[in-house]
């Protein structure tokens, strides 16, 4: 199949459409945290540099951002070890009901959240009587994470095969040396990608957070949820969102850049 | 390099393992591949069985009891009620119904999007270009989903910036309602449609569309019968995020959705301004059930290996 020159266009032409509908919302979003406007009318009466000085002094902004950063690290901490145990063990072993297990793991994500939300809450509260917690909510973050980790590692653990791991063991290492040396190597882009996105998942969660986490506990999505309706709060939630977009292009880039050498590398 | 003949030969100098427990540990279980095996699964299976199937599993049986109307508190006579209740009530089959309906419209649009994005992706741009667009793809993910939910209330608002730009062509904002869910919900989850569908491009060799042209196939017939069989998994893959964020979201259709509920909304309310945990559970049954038959109609697509 070769493309003519116009299927290339109209290609590229659908792409950057669809690009621009994609960033037009987030370009309101960056538009309006500057507004004076205090409902987000369109267009703007006027600009102000206001919501971004108050969006760095609000102490429950910072508060939540530093809370859905523990959760999100614990939770893809949890995510990358449990996901790498059992993409292991799937690759590299056959036997009775791994399609069962495959399908355990994806449960957590396919299942609606809020389905996730009230059965965990529901299991914490009367089955198990303990507090909701931040570690409830880790707990419940890690569950649906683990798919994301297991997603990558499993389909890199397929491509790598079992060679150069048999001429580990063949040479006399051990398989905590073998794991060390030469699996692990080869895992890591593959686990930097999947906890990367596991950390995007936690990190932006609010349906099982709604359920799991203690009243105490106030994640970023949370306090959004309390602000977006408040006239004074929403032009600062602008202001965190997009904070978060320019922030979150270092590391989406770096994963870029790793997979990006490993590819030239192969 | 020379060999210098008088020399003795070299031999190899292998260190003898020592014995210490690591090793001896490792000796074990390499000959035991079993209980490897069995360490490497007990933790994630003690982890999903106990956290996640335990915890449905006693949602499902809550769907069994009832609450004491005057106590309120669950009250563990068993009972079919609240599933027959669910499954007669029609105000329940009108919501399934519709958020169905709203779930697998959003599918569809979003997998129309992202077909020629992936396919322009993968398969058109440069290699540098190729890495700006999946940049340019992941880079909305981390933008708020409530931030971008509302940045949608406010593009669809009146006097918002789409009537704005629609208003020199005559047209009108759709407002609050089914429509402006769908559009909503279709934005909020093509990112997840487009990279798996994406990834899936990228794994036809280019010479398999080379080799199709010259037996003579065109444009159509390759997409067709060569590109569409193999990435086939990947778009089921995606098109389950998009079906199952949808089919349990109640917070966008509470946000542009207007007065309109889906199946979300009905057990957000029971479980907290009604207290009806058990009712709640019977509801919850619905989208349970349907995406495990949509799981398993799935399954053998190869889909779930896709994610």
């Amino acid at each position: 199949m070769r493309l003519s020159r116009p299927a290339r266009g109209l290609l590229a032409a659908i792409t950057a459409v669809v690009l621009a509908l994609i960033y037009l919302p987030l370009l309101v979003v960056f538009v309006n945290s500057f507004s004076t406007s205090k409902n987000l009318t369109w267009p703007p009466p006027g600009f102000t540099l206001e919501w971004w000085a108050k969006a760095f002094q609000s102490e429950g902004a910072l508060e939540a951002v530093l809370t859905s950063l523990q959760v999100a690290l614990a939770a893809t901490a949890v995510a990358l070890v449990l996901g790498t145990l059992i993409s292991l063990g799937l690759q590299r072993f056959e036997f009775f009901g791994r399609d069962a297990i495959s399908l355990l793991v994806i449960l957590p994500i396919a299942l609606p959240g809020i389905v996730t939300g009230i059965a965990l809450n529901n299991a914490f509260r009367t089955g198990l009587d303990v507090q909701l917690s931040i570690l409830t909510l880790i707990i419940a973050h890690a569950t649906f994470c683990i798919v994301t980790v297991f997603n990558n590692v499993i389909a890199r653990l397929r491509r790598l095969g079992t060679s150069l791991e048999d001429a580990s063991s063949d040479l006399g290492a051990g398989i905590w040396t073998t794991f060390r040396l030469v699996t692990f190597p080869q895992l890591r882009s593959a686990l930097f990608a999947g906890g990367l996105l596991a950390f995007a998942l936690s990190f932006d969660e609010i349906i099982v957070t709604t359920f799991t986490a203690g009243s105490s506990v106030k994640t970023l999505p949370l306090w959004i949820l309390d602000n977006l309706f408040r006239p004074n709060q929403a032009p600062v939630v602008n202001v965190i969102a997009v904070v978060l977009v320019l922030v979150s292009i270092i590391p989406i880039y770096f994963a870029q850049r790793i997979a990006g050498a490993e590819k030239v590398v192969r | 390099m020379t060999v210098d003949a008088s020399a003795p030969p070299r031999r190899a100098v292998v260190p003898q393992p020592r014995g210490t427990i690591a090793r001896q540990g490792s000796v074990f279980l390499s000959r035991h591949s079993r209980l490897r095996l069995s360490l490497l699964l007990s933790a994630p299976l003690f982890w999903l069985g106990l956290v996640y199937i335990a915890a449905l599993a006693a949602l499902l049986i809550t769907a069994l009891w009832t609450v004491d109307s005057f106590t309120g508190q669950i009250s563990q006579t068993w009972t079919v009620d609240n599933i027959v209740a669910v499954l007669t009530g029609s105000l329940y089959q009108t919501v399934t119904l519709r958020t169905v309906g709203v779930a697998l419209l959003v599918t569809i649009i979003d997998i129309v999007i992202a077909l020629p994005i992936a396919f322009y992706m993968a398969k058109v741009a440069s290699p540098r270009a190729q890495r700006l667009l999946v940049i340019a793809i992941l880079m909305p993910l981390w933008a708020s989903y409530l931030v971008k939910a509302y940045a949608w209330r406010s593009v669809l608002s009146q006097g918002g910036i789409f009537e704005w730009m629609m208003s020199p062509f005559g047209g009108h904002s759709p407002g609050y309602g089914l429509p402006a869910t769908i559009i909503t919900l279709s934005y909020l989850w093509l990112p997840y449609v487009i990279l798996p569908i994406y990834a899936g491009l990228e794994r036809v060799p280019d010479s398999l569309l080379e080799a199709s042209a010259d037996l003579g196939g065109g444009t159509w017939s390759t997409l067709r019968l060569v590109v569409l069989p193999m990435i086939w998994p990947a778009i089921i893959a995606g098109s389950i995020f998009s079906f199952s964020l949808s089919l349990g979201d109640y917070i966008t259709v509470n946000i542009v959705g207007g007065a309109n509920q889906m199946l979300g909304n009905l057990v957000y309310t029971n479980v907290g301004a009604a207290n009806n945990l058990p009712l709640a559970a019977a509801i919850a049954l619905i989208p349970i059930l349907i995406i495990f038959a949509y799981l398993a109609a799935v399954r053998r697509t190869g889909a779930l290996n896709n994610l």
